[in-house]
């Protein structure tokens, strides 16, 4: 662990009590995120992606083990509004506009009228919804709406920004071009990124490091550092080195899938 | 448009039955009244025709079948008598210039209104209240749910006369004030329901998407579960107000009322007057529905303007 260390998971391990007995979602993770960082996590359903995601953004308590955000717990960071967090599920709220729904955490961290109004129309446009801001929800698809959801969680200054298969639902097209910017976004800003993905080339596309998990229990099988340059125009995606990552995700990918 | 045309065939459908229902209903009485004015009756004697059923009355009496349709006290009115009895003491009233007078049901239907009013006023904000305690208090919610369904399981019309006296004991003059108290314990508990599970409609994401903000109380009350209640609250208003309605009428029915629907309804039962009976529950009608589509288009206004897709 370095001064540059954001998260931190010692032996972490989470066991969820259901009707039909114990769910191991996550077991003994060991994982370091460095600042900075761009980590995707890749994995068959129901590996623990999303608890993991879950427990760094304290919306689950580890049974298990130790983690440390920013080098406190995951409630302190919260505390201190440390992420966005981008749901599987858009969720925005009907009544209000896509511009209020962007408001809404800015209304709730106290920014000023202005300064909300600047950072709506700059995330807007950052995820080409410029124009979309007084439509409701429902008048939208729902991969506008799951760009309205990223643009409402890029809205205030989190350091971490927690995506939950954030392009899932969208055509192929539309995810290039947001991959894109996403890494453009990143690279502007520093934040450090968690990134749920079932896509190979999207996760080697855009992570430095990727964390390869299979399930029952939980846990994480292989982490890739990728060795990718920063600058990644799209069509890196053919070249030999991008194809062995992909390989090699691919390969982590099988060996923790049991065919029992 | 279209939906108007079920409707008035619902409303025909009615109206032909309750005119068909006419006949057997006042045979008796229109028969009694023949054989007094010398007409032949079978069987004779008001007595005798106790025993025969009202179908055998009428077949075998069937010339005075239609004198049922023109009784002065008739046990059931015709539509066309209660239509004329309510234009008689409302719209009648007003040309005369007599709207408020005492013998005019405007002047009744206003002063239920009114304890409708202020009934549903207080029973809402009771019922808005007691939702917001029991969804941030786990104490409120395990006493206060308990007692008010033990509320609503006490008969209204037992409950009515006590409120009365005890408001009277305690200095209050007129009927005014306990009527809104009777209507609003009617009212509050559709209201106190509905927001309970409006205020808890937000789904998991939706509150933890606020946890991330590291949102207060209050701003998770206001800028989520608030808004997110307010079509489970109109839904409520509807029923709501028809409850305050009748809690209102109620209150009016004890002795010694002399104003307002219940009243009436009273006074034209103590009175054997079954047109003055009927006309006030027309009028108590009419003003029920006035008030449901009054909320309903609150409804519709409010959750369009702020963006529900309607
Ligand atoms: N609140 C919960 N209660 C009980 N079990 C849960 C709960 N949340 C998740 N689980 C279980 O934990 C395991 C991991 O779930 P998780 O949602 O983290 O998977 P995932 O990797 O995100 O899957 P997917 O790719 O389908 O989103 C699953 O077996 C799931 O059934
Ligand atoms: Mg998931």
């Amino acid at each position: 662990m370095t001064n540059n260390t954001i998260v931190s998971a010692k032996d972490l391990s989470l066991t969820f009590q259901t009707n039909d007995g114990p769910v191991h979602a996550l077991s003994d993770v060991n994982l370091d995120i460095e600042k900075g960082d761009f980590v995707s996590f890749i994995g068959p359903s129901g590996c623990g992606k999303t608890t993991f995601l879950r427990v760094m953004a304290d919306l689950e308590q580890p049974t298990g083990g130790e983690i440390t955000v920013n080098g406190v717990s995951p409630r302190e960071a919260r505390l201190a509004r440390a992420y966005g967090y981008v749901f599987q599920a858009a969720g925005l709220y009907p009544w209000r506009t896509i511009g209020g729904n962007i408001r809404l955490p800015l209304e709730i961290m106290g920014y000023s009228k202005a300064d909300q109004a600047e950072r709506v129309s700059r995330v807007l446009e950052l995820v080409d919804l410029a124009g979309f801001e007084k439509k409701y929800p429902w008048q939208l698809s729902g991969g506008m709406q799951q760009r309205a959801s990223i643009a409402r969680a890029l809205a205030f200054d989190a350091d971490i920004l927690l995506m939950d298969e954030p392009f899932g639902a969208l055509d192929e097209i539309v995810r290039d071009h947001l991959n894109e910017q996403l890494l453009k976004l990143w690279a502007d800003t520093g934040k450090t990124i968690g990134f749920v993905t079932h896509s190979i080339p999207e996760a080697v596309y855009l992570s430095t490091k990727i964390v390869v998990m299979s399930p029952r229990p939980g846990r994480v099988t292989d982490v890739i550092e990728s060795p990718l340059p920063k600058e990644r125009p799209l069509d890196i995606r053919d070249t030999p080195e991008f194809l062995e990552i992909a390989h090699r995700v691919r390969e982590g990918l099988r060996a923790g899938h049991s065919y029992d | 448009m279209r939906n108007a045309i079920p409707v008035l065939t619902v409303l025909v459908v009615l109206v032909g039955l309750w005119w068909a229902a006419v006949a057997p209903m006042n045979i008796r009485p229109a028969l009694d009244l023949a054989e007094r004015g010398g007409a032949v009756i079978v069987p004779e004697g008001s007595v005798q025709r106790r025993e025969v059923s009202v179908w055998t009355l009428m077949l075998k009496n069937s010339s005075h079948v239609s004198a049922g349709y023109d009784l002065k006290r008739p046990r059931l009115p015709t539509p066309a008598q209660v239509g004329q009895e309510i234009w008689k003491t409302t719209g009648a009233m007003v040309l005369k210039g007599r709207t408020w007078s005492k013998r005019s049901l405007i002047y009744h239907s206003w002063i239920t209104l009114q304890s409708t009013l202020w009934g549903f006023l207080l029973g809402t904000s009771l019922g808005i209240l007691g939702a917001v305690a029991i969804t941030y208090s786990r104490v409120t919610s395990m006493s206060l749910m308990p007692w008010a369904i033990i509320s609503q399981t006490i008969p209204i019309v037992a409950l009515a006369p006590m409120i009365i006296v005890v408001a009277n004991q305690v200095g209050v003059e007129g009927r005014g004030v306990p009527k809104a108290i009777i209507s609003a314990y009617l009212c509050y508990f559709p209201v106190l329901v509905s927001m309970v599970k409006g205020l808890n409609s937000p789904k998991p994401a939706e509150l933890d998407l606020l946890k991330t903000y590291n949102a207060s109380g209050t701003q998770s009350f206001w800028k989520l579960r608030l808004p997110a209640s307010l079509p489970y609250f109109f839904t409520s208003l509807k029923v709501g107000v028809a409850a305050a309605l009748v809690g209102t009428i109620v209150g009016e029915l004890p002795t010694g009322a002399i104003s307002g629907l219940g009243a009436r309804i009273l006074i034209g039962d103590q009175f054997g007057t079954p047109l003055a009976i009927w006309s006030a529950l027309f009028l108590a009608a009419i003003l029920a529905g006035l008030l449901v589509t009054f909320v309903d288009t609150m409804q519709r206004v409010t959750l369009r303007k702020m963006g529900f897709r309607a």
